[in-house]
């Protein structure tokens, strides 16, 4: 072993109680680091995977039609007509069959799937409930939702004369799977209906929604919505859901369409998972400035209790570079045994933590998933600190003038 | 006389200079030692006996004068290359001994070669131990230094001043701190190495007795050497004695 390293070992371990403690802070540090990022990164994954259970990452949906003033005002005058808002009717997209493709090739969109769905009742006996009547073609709609994770009964298959109902409706209308419903739309006063039979039942994870949604096929929804072969909003799945607002904003300004994403429909927890992330950010920081600077004093206590060995190390003709070096490798010896440590610490801390933190049912509460990655880049992070913590005590040794030194 | 080892003229040396406080603790010092010299520094305490053996052991530049070790004038020298030149042409010896604690005495006798060349062949482990053995630490090679007595301690840090060979060592009170009996023993030690390896010793004492018995008494009095003679005594003495 190289001279650097043999001395910075024998003074670690000479100085075995400093040692341990700050291997100890260092890998409570650690510990701490990765706990806290796992456990937010869990807990992220975790509401945005619920909210967007049920949701597209990015909606694309007609204009909204604007009213306007059809007579020209005539030179001289000053019109100041009054304009009512024009109340919005179901519209299909143009043409959005080469739209979609056009969507699909866009970089970051993952999946595509149109959807058709206006408003209707379901009617069984006496009993009827406002429904919203989704069209769909289920495999896509798959990609999209993950809806067959939903089912608590039958299955999901909406074949013609066939309809898929939320929880709650089919316990308002008392019906279950195999059993028939009638659904009834009415556009431009004309009453248009059929009886579907309920081949599954989802849960939808919000009671609203479990309420009034009525999945159907998109052929069938096009003709109960009388929008033949059209469909009202295409769903979209984007690569990285933080993009979705960007990839939004761009498919809006390329198709002058309506582009909503995900983040801008739930603006609400978007902030505050923004700000978990910049909460977490600075207990990190904290952590990281704490652990440098207790790296730091360590050594530079030690410089002080070794100056005598380091003015006889000079003596026998050991350059300033390298007495420099003996101490950058203790910090970076002292941060790499403190982040195995603190691995090993936190990976016991998310074990114990998915064991007690369990819902009523036993299953655990939410996954805390951490990669290797975060091990390594912890450990690699801890080094990096480590050395830059021990470049002023390393200083100070490199520049103790060795004459001195040795007097004392 | 050989060939000059180090050579010495017109050194000054003044600490806090460009201050009020400044003080000049060398006034003009020549001095010549010849390779496998035997000579003491003596003098009263304040006199700079220290300062002079710092400057010569390359630990503190001069402030004026010319200083050349090994036929290399240090004047022009960088602070790594004054470093180099220490570690191959220098061995110290302290009084407090010196020794890292970390290290076992076989650990800090290869310390210099481990600093100058890098991690020791089998072989040279072998020969800081044959050294050790040389010294009469045989039973003693891999003790740490606290497990020492002060004369052993004292032993480890001659073994540990010849382990690369140097052609000069400084001994600074090397026997200050121990009893007269273990003093004996390591003075006898270095006029041991001195015969059998030619190796030049300058040896700083307070002690008559032990100074009477080099070759050579440099006295320094108020930074200038106010004597220098042949020890005749000594050198008779020695002649009269066949080595080892």
């Amino acid at each position: 072993m190289p001279f650097e390293w043999v001395v910075a070992l024998r003074f670690l371990r000479e100085g075995r109680f400093q040692t341990a403690l700050i291997v100890g802070g260092v890998a409570a540090g650690v510990a701490v680091f990765i706990f806290i990022t796992a456990l937010v990164n869990g807990l992220q994954a975790n509401t945005i995977r619920r909210t967007l259970g049920t949701q597209a990452h990015i909606v694309v949906r007609p204009t909204e039609e604007m009213a306007q003033v059809q007579r020209p005002t005539p030179p001289g005058n000053t019109a100041m007509p009054k304009v009512e808002a024009r109340a919005q009717r179901l519209r299909s997209i143009d043409q959005w069959e080469p739209l979609e493709a056009e969507l699909a090739r866009t970089p970051g969109v993952v999946d595509v799937s149109p959807m058709v769905s206006g408003p209707g009742f379901a009617v069984r006996g006496d009993a009827s409930k406002s429904i919203a009547i989704i069209g769909i073609d289920p495999i896509r709609y798959n990609r999209i939702v993950s809806i067959g994770d939903k089912l608590v009964g039958g299955e999901f298959r909406v074949q013609p004369g066939e309809a898929v109902l939320g929880r709650d409706l089919a316990l308002d209308l008392g019906i279950g799977v195999g059993d028939r419903v009638r659904l009834i739309t009415a556009n431009d006063e004309v009453v248009t209906g059929d009886t579907f039979t309920v081949t599954g039942i989802v849960d939808l994870g919000v009671r609203d929604m479990n309420r009034r949604t009525v999945y159907v096929g998109l052929r069938t929804g096009q003709s109960l919505l009388q929008l033949p072969g059209g469909v009202s909003q295409l769903d979209l799945t984007v690569t990285d859901l933080f993009d979705a607002e960007s990839i939004a904003k761009q498919l809006a300004a390329k198709t002058g369409l309506t582009v909503e994403s995900w983040m801008q429909t739930n603006a609400q927890l978007l902030a505050a998972i923004n700000a978990q992330t910049i909460t977490t950010r600075m207990i990190r920081l904290f952590v990281v400035v704490i652990v440098v600077l207790g790296i730091a004093s360590v050594l530079v206590v030690s410089v002080v209790q070794k100056r005598r060995e380091i003015g006889i190390l000079r003596a026998m003709g050991a350059p300033r570079a390298k007495v420099r070096r003996v101490f950058l490798l203790q910090g970076a010896m002292v941060a790499l045994f403190g982040s195995l440590l603190g691995c090993a610490l936190a990976a016991t801390m998310i074990a114990v933590f998915l064991k007690l933190a369990r819902n009523a049912d036993g299953t655990p509460l939410f996954d805390l998933v951490i990669g290797p990655e975060l091990f390594v880049i912890a450990t690699v992070g801890a080094i990096v600190c480590g050395v830059l913590a021990a470049v002023a005590p390393a200083q100070r040794a490199a520049a103790l003038d060795p004459a001195q030194a040795i007097r004392m | 006389m050989g060939t000059p080892l180090i050579e010495l003229a017109g050194i000054r040396k003044s600490y806090g200079v460009g201050t009020e406080v400044e003080v000049e603790v060398l006034h003009g010092i020549d001095l010549v030692l010849h390779a496998g010299e035997f000579a003491a520094l003596i003098g009263p305490s304040g006199s700079g006996k220290s300062t002079l053996l710092n400057l010569i052991g390359l630990l503190e530049p001069p402030t004026d004068g010319s200083y050349t070790i090994t036929g290399q004038s240090t004047g022009a020298l960088a602070d790594d290359e004054l470093t180099a030149l220490r570690g191959n042409a220098i061995g110290f010896v302290f009084q407090f001994h010196h020794l890292l604690p970390a290290f076992t005495a076989t650990e800090n006798v290869l310390l210099p070669r481990l600093i100058a060349v890098g991690p020791p062949t089998p072989a040279q482990r072998e020969g800081a131990r044959d050294l050790l053995r040389d010294v009469g630490l045989g039973d003693r090679l891999d003790y740490l230094p606290r497990k020492l007595s002060g004369g052993q301690q004292q032993r480890v840090a001659i073994a540990r001043a010849l382990a690369l060979g140097s052609p000069l060592v400084l001994a600074d009170e090397p026997t200050g701190n121990l009893d007269t009996h273990a003093a004996d023993d390591i003075f006898a030690l270095m006029r041991k190495f001195n015969r059998e390896r030619g190796t030049a010793f300058l040896i700083v004492t307070h002690d008559p007795r032990l100074a009477q018995r080099c070759d050579r008494i440099i006295d320094l009095v108020d930074g200038r050497i106010a004597s220098d003679r042949a020890n005749v005594a000594a050198v008779v003495a020695a002649e009269a004695r066949p080595p080892g």
